[in-house]
């Protein structure tokens, strides 16, 4: 009866292909139905899964198509795996990823590309799908490395300008490096498991002997965990997904905002019973987290590209989700990767919607005033900013508070930061706003050819508007009548009814819970309406503030002069060391020794013995005696 | 060499000196002249050498006939042989105009 689970991520490779082959000869419309039809469907398809996953017994069913490998002691199936993580992340993959097919119509309509583009996107999906669905590592490593190069190929989309090509590069080798993290991670799982099936690992790992291989698993875990850092955008591998926004604005709130980029944090819910048993990599976890999280809120708050506010912005949340997780709040950090998705994506189709309407203008300086032109995406994204910063009742509040409560159960060094980082937040999304929307157009030309975006456009805006604000619902805290619904639905796939170990944090008393949610909520608003203030005016303040304090403007603009210190300090050595290695091993020892010195003595031999070659008839008669001599007299002697 | 003198008289050493004479005559012959007529003439030499020793091993074993068989097939085999370098050295003095071996060295580096 779940037969056709198998078409979910089947169907938009099907899409892929017909774009990829017949795409330009088909013409638009049928790139447009093919593309949106195909994720439509597999978004119907994952809601029967949910469904049919809610009704299964422990919420977890496992389809094996067929052996994939097997190879001596290694058995690897080919199959899909259903609970309620993977089919909760496949609604929001499908979801959102048809929400941003239908934008992307409109915003790509005039594109030269038009097919190519759907092409990569319909990929996207089915490499996002088979990293969610798969149920062994391997499998979920296809899909990993194929969002990999999706995002690649759609971040250098414009392969024709330098930035993107470059920035779509950027992106392939910051994952190279976290992918070999992921590769270590599985050999160390396989060396101490014997199998690579998430849900025999899962098993197993209840029935491991504390002292037998703790140390594996945590070395495990840590590489796992720099795979997620490199897929996932944090310290110390987050600097290719500021660049990645040279790809087109829907790649940005698909890829880079809302599913590929999660892709970590859902490994680390996947496998979460193997952290939970590790503490360091959870500490290590939530200190990566936290310190992502506040010093990425920071580089945003003086962009002045609107997308990279938004880059940054996701880092600084992917942050917040690391940080959930680490404290053990596998359901918390979900919960805000799931929030997250819905607002992020919003936030970034809002600011495609603004780009497109200034034809292109992203510069936020160069906007302002646009309440009025572009009602819409006005109201839509005012509804993300309350999400994103935390006002009560809306999604991010909630997810947000939940990861800030546990965290300050944890340490309240972390929580500082977070609280920091949420403040930054709160700062850079209004001063986006005030910037954008209200004030005096400081663009005349391009305010006054400014419109309101097609009907393609705006629809998803507003679809995503109302799930920004209704997912909140999905976990309200007890404190506010609801029940964490979304930690009791995700229970079975993240604990896998092993692990009876007291992975709850111990619940601090509801006071606690409202005073910390006082406070959050009291700096989120404060610094938001600080932001509001300052640059609904324009950004003459921020000229002000930059001749008051030089330096400490120009390292935030700058980004904290990261990308120019891992030039100088990554780059650099490493280039000086291929260029050494060119010249001293490859020239001189592979080259000069190993193939022409040969090459030489070979020369020179010949050289020597083509002396004997005199020919004279007589000088070979003499070596024809002298050599039967001395045979005769080897055999007579 | 009081020795020597009983053997030129009878014994089979007389017979094996005169063919290695003969065929060290023709050896030198051939790697000391440049006259591809003369070291031809040479080689006819150290075959019929090889004559001389293989009918004297013949008589010597009590008149063996696979030795003289075999001097035969050597005298029709140097006929032949004879047919083909007399027409390598008129070959050579086509293309030459030369007898002389040692400019015959176009194949030297």
């Amino acid at each position: 009866m779940l037969k056709f689970a198998w078409l979910i991520p089947i169907l938009p490779l099907l899409g892929a292909a017909f774009h990829g082959l017949l795409g330009r000869k088909a013409g638009r419309t049928a790139v447009t139905a093919v593309a949106v039809g195909t994720v439509a469907v597999a978004f119907l398809l994952s809601c029967f899964v949910f469904f049919a996953v809610k009704a299964a017994p422990g919420r977890r069913l496992e389809l094996v198509a067929f052996d994939w490998m097997a190879v001596g002691g290694l058995r690897v199936p080919f199959g899909l795996v259903l609970d309620s993580l993977s089919a909760t992340m496949a609604l929001v993959v499908t979801g959102i990823g048809a929400l941003i097919h239908v934008y992307s119509v409109g915003y790509m309509w005039d594109d030269e590309g038009y097919a190519r583009y759907f092409c990569y996107l319909n990929l996207f999906v089915f490499f996002m799908l088979t990293l969610v669905l798969g149920s062994t590592l391997p499998l979920l490593f296809v899909g990993w490395e194929g969002v990999g190069l999706c995002s690649y190929l759609l971040i250098g989309y414009a392969f024709d300008t330098e930035v993107a090509s470059a920035a779509g590069l950027k992106a392939f080798l910051f994952n190279r490096v976290g992918d070999l993290g992921m590769i270590m991670g599985m050999l160390a799982l396989f060396a101490l498991f014997g199998t690579l099936t998430v849900g025999e690992i899962l098993t197993k790992v209840g029935h491991l002997a504390p002292e037998a291989g703790f140390g594996v698993l945590t070395f495990a875990t840590l590489m796992m965990f720099v795979g997620a850092t490199g897929k996932s955008a944090q310290i110390p591998l987050y600097l290719w997904l500021p660049d990645a926004m040279a790809g087109p604005t829907p790649v940005s709130a698909l890829i880079h905002a809302a599913t590929m980029v999660t892709a970590g944090i859902y490994l680390i819910c996947r496998l979460g019973p193997l952290f939970l048993l590790t503490p360091i990599t959870l500490t290590t976890v939530a200190w990566v987290g936290g310190a992502t999280a506040l010093f990425a809120a920071t580089m945003g708050l003086f962009q002045r590209d609107i997308k990279k506010v938004l880059a940054y912005s996701t880092v600084s949340q992917l942050g917040y989700m690391f940080l959930g997780l680490g404290t053990a709040g596998y359901a918390a950090g979900f919960y805000h990767l799931f929030t997250h998705a819905w607002f992020k994506a919003l936030l970034f189709l809002g600011a495609g919607s603004v780009i497109h309407g200034l034809h292109h203008q992203q510069d936020l300086f160069r906007m302002g005033g646009l309440k009025a032109k572009m009602p819409i995406t006005f109201w839509t994204m005012l509804i993300a900013t309350f999400c994103i910063m935390g006002f009560p009742g809306t999604s991010g509040f909630f997810s947000k508070d939940e990861i800030l409560y546990l965290t300050y159960l944890k340490s309240p060094v972390l929580y500082a930061m977070g609280l920091a980082g949420a403040a930054c937040t709160a700062f850079y999304m209004w001063r986006l706003m005030g910037l954008a929307f209200w004030g005096e157009p400081r663009d005349r030309h391009a305010f006054d050819h400014a419109q309101e975006s097609p009907r393609t456009m705006t629809v998803p805006l507003m679809v995503l508007a109302a799930g920004a604000l209704l997912a909140g619902l999905l976990g309200l805290p007890t404190i506010w009548g609801g029940s964490f619904a979304i930690d009791g639905w995700l229970e079975p796939a993240l604990t896998f009814g092993q692990l009876q170990v007291a992975h709850e944090p111990v619940h601090g008393s509801p006071a606690l819970a409202w005073g910390l949610m006082a406070l959050s909520t009291t700096v989120a608003l404060g610094a938001g309406f600080a932001g509001f203030r300052i640059y609904a005016q324009g950004p003459a303040a921020e000229e002000a503030f930059a001749l008051r304090f030089p330096t400490l403007y120009r390292v935030l603009a700058n980004k904290y002069y990261v990308d120019e210190g891992v030039e100088a300090y990554v780059l650099r050595p490493v280039r000086w060391g291929g260029n050494f290695l060119w010249k001293a091993f490859d020239v001189i020892l592979i080259d000069g020794i190993g193939v022409n010195l040969p090459g030489a003595l070979t020369r020179v031999a010949g050289d020597l013995t083509t002396r004997v070659q005199t020919g004279r008839v007589r000088n070979y008669a003499l070596g024809m005696a002298i050599g039967a001599v001395l045979l005769l007299w080897i055999f007579l002697k | 060499m009081s020795s020597v003198v009983p053997m030129l008289t009878g014994g089979l050493q007389g017979y094996i000196l005169v063919a290695l004479l003969l065929f060290v005559i023709g050896l030198f012959t051939v790697l000391n002249r440049r006259s591809i007529l003369v070291q031809f003439m040479g080689v006819e030499l150290m075959l019929n050498a090889a004559n001389v020793a293989l009918l004297a091993f013949a008589r010597f074993r009590g008149g063996d006939v696979q030795g003289t068989v075999f001097y035969l097939f050597i005298i029709a085999v140097a006929a032949c042989e004879a047919a083909i370098g007399l027409a390598l050295v008129v070959g050579l003095f086509r293309h030459r105009q030369t007898t002389d071996t040692d400019r015959a060295d176009a194949l030297k580096l």
